[in-house]
């Protein structure tokens, strides 16, 4: 091993200067560059206040939502009337139909003789809880008031819910009965008495109250959650998957298993004696109230027609103008220019503002997604493909004009054969991006399943919808992908990727 | 028999190759037509389709489409410059069509940032950020998807699927989302175009390092250096200039994907925008349009200069 003096070290040195004495620049800049892009970062957190955003942002909603997307919930719900009287009902939207009886909910029902005031009277005064005992009681003398919303007041037999036991897994198990409600959750149990409204012992992890005597909101995790007042007890069992997807409630099929609707369909009873039942059937999916397939497909078509038209139309304008604007075809500079001038203009006045005029002009609809795809493309294919001409094997074409071809047999023979597969790629690989991109102008408007998405997302409700459309539309990008690929690997004779 | 009269000149063998061109050129003549006629049909059903499913047909809306153009012309020219710099205008109606100086951001008592400006930079700034995120995550990511770099196959397909999915994911919904838990601000729109680009940038980025040199690699490798400082020595130089390149580019994607992203609540100067053509603002809609293409074309131009200094002409390929 050889070691090498300090003399030749500095001829070493010496020999290469751009190796030892780099500039200041050189050798610092990866750490300049670094360094103004945290210094950066740090600014954009305070100009954005990320950091309070962050920290006041609902973060168990989030969770909530994301739930949303691939479950839904089931919402039964015990009134406790304040003679004791129960009543089990469900929202009008309920996705399990009007009618449910759940196995999961248990209620013993029995005879009650109930006192009401009539509705006119109830509407007039809301009256104190007491007052109803007292009725049933025969508390005759009191003062006039009290005598007359006796007078206003029916007797009836009732059939009334005793007791309601809701099941919403293995370990959880809500059960009321008038005047306690008693919860067990993965091994503890919580009993609350509702007239004071106040728990027996301490509150387990899962139950929180806000203030003494208010109410009390339940968490089981996946499974659900509830709440419990003096006079109602709402649970919410959430249950994986999509809800009633093929037929809503209000469709004959609703409710009925695979076999028991391909029965139907088969060989049935007309349920409606005007169509058979398989187009009852397909009627119902499409026109499913809760998912709206039709709709929803309609508007999937409009995002993929939009960027297949707005692509092809703009290919076919930039196509003719490119040759006007490469400097080695047309050898004017006027023209040169002024071609690529509208292109910079068309490409810089951004898909958003084509897309917004467009829907001012045209009303809502594809038409104006289509438009603004075609206006901002031709820009850009018509500057990518005037480039690529502008790149050309100047050779062919002057093969082909030494033989005394025309000027257009110049272009056809000696230009195109060169560009072509360039050119068709390109449009391929703009028609495959334009079908994302289309989905978020549609949102401005523009047609197309954003507008879908967004209204879908507005309400915070429909999650499940927005998974749905999202995952069509993955479908749709992918495939979309795969074949833009496939040709484009093929035109340009080797894969691209 | 017309065909025949055409091989006079040639050889038998001549004849035939003759033939079989002609054959070929016949048969790739049929495809072409095809092919056409395929595309033909498809357009002329897509025009249908979308002209049925759309609020109103082309031919009724075309008239008013250049009242519309007409509806766009604002009082006299210098209306735009007011509306741009916020300064009062003569037509003032206490309306909010000309409530120019109202939009006044004021840093001192009498210095002001005029509204659309401030809003710009806004959008520029959730452009920048959520660039510069998507570059830092999609750098982590793009060398555990290089085939050259990991061999586990399947560690290598899922962070490309990972980033697929990411890339293919609608900026709309996740927009939306963060809408709904983060509360109205420019927030949303900087995770959106972020998540985007992490997928987009990642794909570009794990590209250039399979086709990197790997020469440096294997020396590296040959005196024991462990992955980490495979990658970092041996690769990260030489694929550096080209990740900047494609940041660049995809910074000035993302300039207009944020101005979309602020139309559909994102904030920044697409909200305005889009309010301001909505309701009819000539004066503000053409001040909004004219700071927007002044931007756009600056930093496209910008960033193609500086392109062109890091990796030269061949920046310039179609990014795929």
């Amino acid at each position: 091993m050889t070691t090498l003096n300090p003399a030749q070290m500095d001829e070493i040195a010496a020999r290469h200067p751009a190796v030892f004495h780099r500039s200041f620049w050189q050798r610092f800049r990866v750490a300049i560059i670094t360094g103004g892009f945290v210094l950066y970062a740090l600014y954009c957190w305070w100009f954005f206040a990320i950091g309070h955003v962050l920290g006041t942002a609902n973060w168990n909603i989030a969770g909530t939502y994301l739930a949303d997307w691939v479950s839904y919930e089931v919402r039964p719900q015990v009134s406790i009337a304040p003679d004791g009287a129960m009543k089990l009902t469900y929202p009008r939207f309920s996705p399990l139909g009007p009618n449910a009886e759940p196995d999961w909910v248990e209620i013993e029902t029995g005879t009650m003789t109930r006192t009401l005031p009539n509705a006119g009277a109830a509407n007039s005064a809301r009256k104190p809880a007491a007052m109803g005992f007292m009725g049933t009681g025969g508390a005759v003398g009191g003062s006039a008031a009290a005598a007359e919303a006796v007078a206003a007041a029916t007797t009836s037999e009732e059939e009334v819910v005793k007791r309601a036991r809701i099941t919403l897994n293995a370990s959880t198990t809500v059960d009321v009965v008038p005047g306690s409600v008693t919860v067990q959750h993965s091994g503890e149990t919580l009993v609350v008495n509702l007239s004071d409204m106040t728990a027996e012992g301490t509150l387990p992890v899962w139950a929180t109250q806000k203030a003494p005597g208010g109410k009390i909101t339940l968490a089981f995790g996946f499974a659900g959650w509830g709440e419990i007042e003096a006079d109602d007890v709402s649970i919410r069992r959430r249950f994986l998957g999509w809800a009633n997807f093929l037929f809503d409630t209000n469709s004959p099929f609703h409710g009925k298993s695979t076999s028991e609707v391909l029965s139907l369909i088969w060989s049935g009873e007309r349920i409606d004696p005007k169509q058979s039942n398989l187009s009852l059937a397909w009627d119902n999916i499409l026109y499913n109230s809760e998912w709206q397939h039709l709709d929803v497909w309609t508007k999937l078509l409009q995002t993929i027609v939009m960027a297949f038209v707005g692509t092809l139309f703009a290919m076919l304008l930039a196509f003719p103008l490119a040759f006007l604007a490469a400097r080695n075809i047309t050898r004017s500079w006027i023209s040169n220019q002024l071609t690529k001038r509208l292109f910079d203009f068309l490409r810089s006045v951004d898909m958003l503002i084509w897309a917004l005029f467009f829907t001012r002009a045209f009303g809502p609809g594809p038409l104006a997604g289509m438009s603004a795809i075609f206006f901002t493309d031709t820009g850009t294919l018509g500057k990518l493909y005037s480039e690529a001409l502008e790149n050309i094997d100047d050779k062919q074409r002057e093969g082909v004009k030494s033989v005394g071809a025309s000027p257009m047999a110049v272009q056809r023979y000696g230009v195109l054969p060169q560009v072509m597969p360039l050119f068709a790629s390109q449009a391929l690989y703009f028609w495959e991006s334009n079908t994302r991109s289309a989905t978020i102008i549609g949102a401005v408007g523009a047609g197309g399943i954003g507008l879908k998405l967004w209204e879908a997302m507005r309400t915070n409700s429909d999650w499940e919808n927005v998974a749905y459309m999202v995952l069509l539309i993955l479908i749709v990008v992918f495939v979309f992908d795969g074949i833009s690929n496939a040709l484009r690997s093929r035109l340009m004779g080797k894969p691209a990727h | 028999m017309a065909m025949n009269t055409l091989h006079d000149g040639f050889s038998e063998k001549g004849a035939l190759i003759e033939r079989h061109w002609q054959e070929l050129s016949a048969r790739r003549r049929v495809y072409t037509g095809l092919g056409l006629a395929i595309l033909f049909v498809a357009l002329t059903g897509s025009l249908w389709f979308a002209n049925e499913t759309n609020a109103g047909k082309f031919f009724d809306r075309l008239p008013y489409f250049f009242d519309f153009v007409g509806e766009m012309v604002p009082r006299d020219g210098m209306e735009v410059f007011r509306a741009l710099f916020d300064l009062p205008s003569p037509y003032d109606d206490g309306s909010f069509k000309y409530n120019y100086p109202e939009g006044r951001l004021y840093i001192t008592e009498s210095l002001y940032v005029p509204e659309y400006f401030h809003k710009m930079l806004e959008t520029l700034n959730i452009a920048l950020f959520s660039t510069i995120i998507g570059m830092v995550f999609g750098f982590l990511l793009c060398f555990l998807a290089a085939k050259n770099l990991v061999a586990n196959r399947l560690l290598r397909g899922f962070v490309r699927r990972f980033m697929e999915i990411l890339r293919a994911f609608p900026e709309v919904v996740l927009a939306g989302f963060f809408l709904a838990v983060l509360s109205l601000g420019p927030l949303p729109a900087v995770i959106a175009v972020s998540i985007h680009t992490v997928g987009a940038l990642g794909k570009l980025f794990f590209e250039v390092v399979e086709n990197a040199d790997m020469k440096a690699e294997e020396g590296l490798r040959a005196v024991g250096a462990s992955w980490v400082e495979r990658v970092w020595f041996g690769i990260v130089p030489q694929v550096l200039p080209n990740f900047m390149s494609y940041f660049l580019l995809r910074l000035e994607i993302n300039v207009r994907a944020s101005t979309i992203i602020g139309a559909v609540g994102g904030g920044g100067i697409g909200e305005l925008l889009r309010l301001s053509i909505g309701q009819g603002h000539a004066a503000k809609t053409l001040a909004i349009v004219l700071l927007l293409l002044v931007t756009i074309i600056a930093v496209d131009q910008f960033s193609a200069w500086l392109r062109r200094k890091l990796v030269g002409d061949h920046a310039f390929r179609l990014a795929q």
